[in-house]
């Protein structure tokens, strides 16, 4: 059977972000995907060579668009780790409301994709549109939609007044309201079922030893969630991780239509229990030490490891994200699919292709 | 998450293979791979998680004449960060599982954490 | 059953007024708390020169002998680092977007 190398990407309109797979088909299967990643690398490992570790967070925010203002908490908490400062418990509080929001509104823009990679483009205008207003709330918040711009080591920026919260808790109600109704969408629809039901399917042990994270390994039965470790305030809320056993891209979908609702309850949980209090301390010093900070984004876990000297600059600033550890599943995944599918099968990963290469 | 909830352990190369299956038989995954360049030297973190809790190795190499064993025949996934090191740092990583050759990220200078350099100044306007 | 879903929510939205405004038609209502373009007061300002320092990707450049204050558009992020450092407060952040450059020359404040 002669096989034919068909070009995939990197733009496809599919895609959020640059990748290249060179699939070997053979006659409509897909028999290798070989990848080819580096079309946004752009070096921000290498820039705390140049940025002192306070100026360094606006660069951390920028690894992404999608997942920006966690990147941000999680440089932040790390710093606040290896430096020991004591971060008043209204930042924390507020750190994970917006986290929350940010989870909130990459989970609804993955779903928007998901729908427009099965061809249902009407779904994908209306899981934006309820996007539309998650990002207004932010931007009413933190002054801007994608880039927050809130976090510094040593707590929060912004404050969020008291009528600011009714506000937010009233507005919440309408999205939760368009969200069921889009959610239902997703996981009655017979059209969505039938391209998503069976496909890509991730066996328990295969996820967790292809290095599998967030909803990837949480859809096969793990039971993994980086929130449980209690940072921020998560120590203080009430969550489970949201588990399905079936490990297909349908069990993914379902995993983070259900996140968007325990976003949407934690943060009324958190809004209710938010302290007063200061909302930031002043950082003096250098930094000393190292730590692996680890905190749950949208689409997984995301490990910082930062090494710092006593100068003002840091040593080393690693960042796996979970793009990264995805990827190999995602191959290990497109062997043997059917070509239709291949768009689905890149996309369950919720791939976030600048994360990974920063 | 305090500092307390993580191990660091410093092991010689020879045992990084051995280390590694050890710590797959015991129900750990990979959560990174991280290579620091030092003025002296070159250390590799090697992170691994069971139940939420981290526990890390490292092994310090001389620079630009080590050869690194891969341990993607335990785990197949660190594969990328294998190909990583070498396009970043100039790692020689034998054995991978795949091998891009090089050509994971095309950088207009190659090896770009390759030299040492002391961190600069901040640069203000 | 979900057909009625997917048909309940298309018809509501077909007989509604469309979630989209008609830009630039229609002028679109800022939010407040946006941060937007950085607007610099003349009369206050001592020419100390802390805002330029404060600036994480450099856009400011300040001359405390010249008087001279001047941004380069394109590098201002809108972080707001400038307007908390100020001491005179001459700086601040509108909710307008910013313009379209046509030059890339330092804007004089």
């Amino acid at each position: 059977m002669p096989r034919t190398i068909i070009p995939f990407g990197p733009q496809h309109p599919v895609l959020p972000e640059p990748i290249h797979l060179d699939l070997v088909v053979e006659d409509e299967k897909v028999v290798e995907a070989r990848p080819s990643v580096g079309f946004v690398h752009r070096g921000l490992e290498k820039l705390v060579e140049k940025k002192d570790f306070t100026e360094f967070v606006y660069v951390a925010e920028r690894i992404c668009g999608i997942c920006s203002f966690i990147h941000g908490q999680t440089y932040c908490q790390g710093l606040e780790t290896i430096m020991r400062i004591p971060v008043p418990p209204r930042a924390h509080y507020l750190r994970t409301v917006w986290g929350e929001f940010s989870r909130i509104h990459s989970h609804l823009l993955w779903l928007g994709l998901m729908a427009d990679s099965v061809g249902f483009e009407s779904l994908f205008m209306h899981s934006w549109r309820v996007r539309e207003r998650v990002l207004n709330l932010i931007e009413a918040t933190t002054g801007g939609r994608v880039i927050f711009g809130t976090c510094k080591v040593g707590g929060v920026r912004r404050d969020i007044e008291p009528e600011a919260i009714q506000q937010i808790l009233v507005e919440l109600e309408g999205i939760e309201k368009d969200a069921r109704q889009i959610t239902k969408v997703f996981l009655g629809d017979n059209s969505v079922k039938d391209r998503l039901c069976g496909v890509g399917v991730l066996a328990r042990q295969d996820a967790y030893d292809l290095g599998c994270v967030g909803p990837m390994l949480r859809a096969s039965g793990v039971a993994q969630d980086m929130r449980q470790l209690g940072y921020a305030a998560y120590g203080e809320l009430e969550f489970q991780a949201i588990i399905r056993t079936e490990g297909d891209s349908f069990s993914r979908c379902a995993v983070r239509c259900d996140e968007i609702f325990q976003s949407i309850d934690l943060i009324r949980q958190a809004l209710a229990k938010i302290p007063t209090g200061e909302i930031a301390v002043k950082v003096t010093g250098n930094p000393n030490g190292e730590f692996i900070a680890r905190t749950e984004q949208p689409r997984g876990e995301v490990a910082y490891l930062l090494k710092a000297n006593g100068a003002k600059n840091l040593q080393r600033f690693r960042v796996r994200t979970p793009t990264f550890a995805n990827l190999p599943a995602m191959i290990r995944l497109l062997q043997g699919c059917d070509l239709a599918d291949v768009p689905v099968l890149v996309l369950t990963i919720d791939p976030c292709i600048s994360c990974t290469e920063r | 998450m305090t500092s307390a909830d993580q191990t660091l352990e410093i092991i010689p190369l020879d045992t990084l293979v051995a280390r590694a299956r050890l710590l797959r038989e015991q129900g750990c995954r990979l959560v990174q791979i991280c290579a620091t360049r030092l003025p002296d030297q070159l250390e590799l973190t090697y992170s691994f998680d069971r139940d939420m809790r981290l526990s890390s190795f490292r092994v310090i190499v001389a620079p630009d004449e080590a050869r690194i064993p891969s341990i993607s025949s335990v785990f197949w996934c660190a594969f990328l960060y294998e190909n990583e090191m070498h396009d970043l740092f100039n790692l020689a990583v034998d054995g991978m599982a795949v091998d891009f050759h090089g050509k994971l990220y095309t950088t207009a200078v190659k090896f770009p954490f390759g030299s040492t350099k002391a961190p600069a100044a901040p640069a203000k306007n | 059953m979900a057909y009625f879903e997917m048909s309940r929510l298309a018809l509501t939205w077909a007989l509604k007024k469309p979630a989209t405004t008609r830009y630039p038609f229609t002028p679109r209502q800022p939010i407040p708390g946006s941060r937007g373009r950085l607007v610099f007061t003349r009369d206050h300002c001592v020419y100390c020169t802390v805002c330029a320092k404060k600036c994480p990707t450099g856009a400011l450049v300040v001359n405390r002998a010249q008087k001279r204050w001047a941004i380069d558009r394109l590098l201002c992020i809108s972080c707001g680092y400038c307007v908390e450092a100020c001491p005179k407060k001459s700086l601040a952040l509108s909710t307008a977007h910013g313009v379209p450059a046509v030059t890339k020359d330092l804007e004089l404040g």
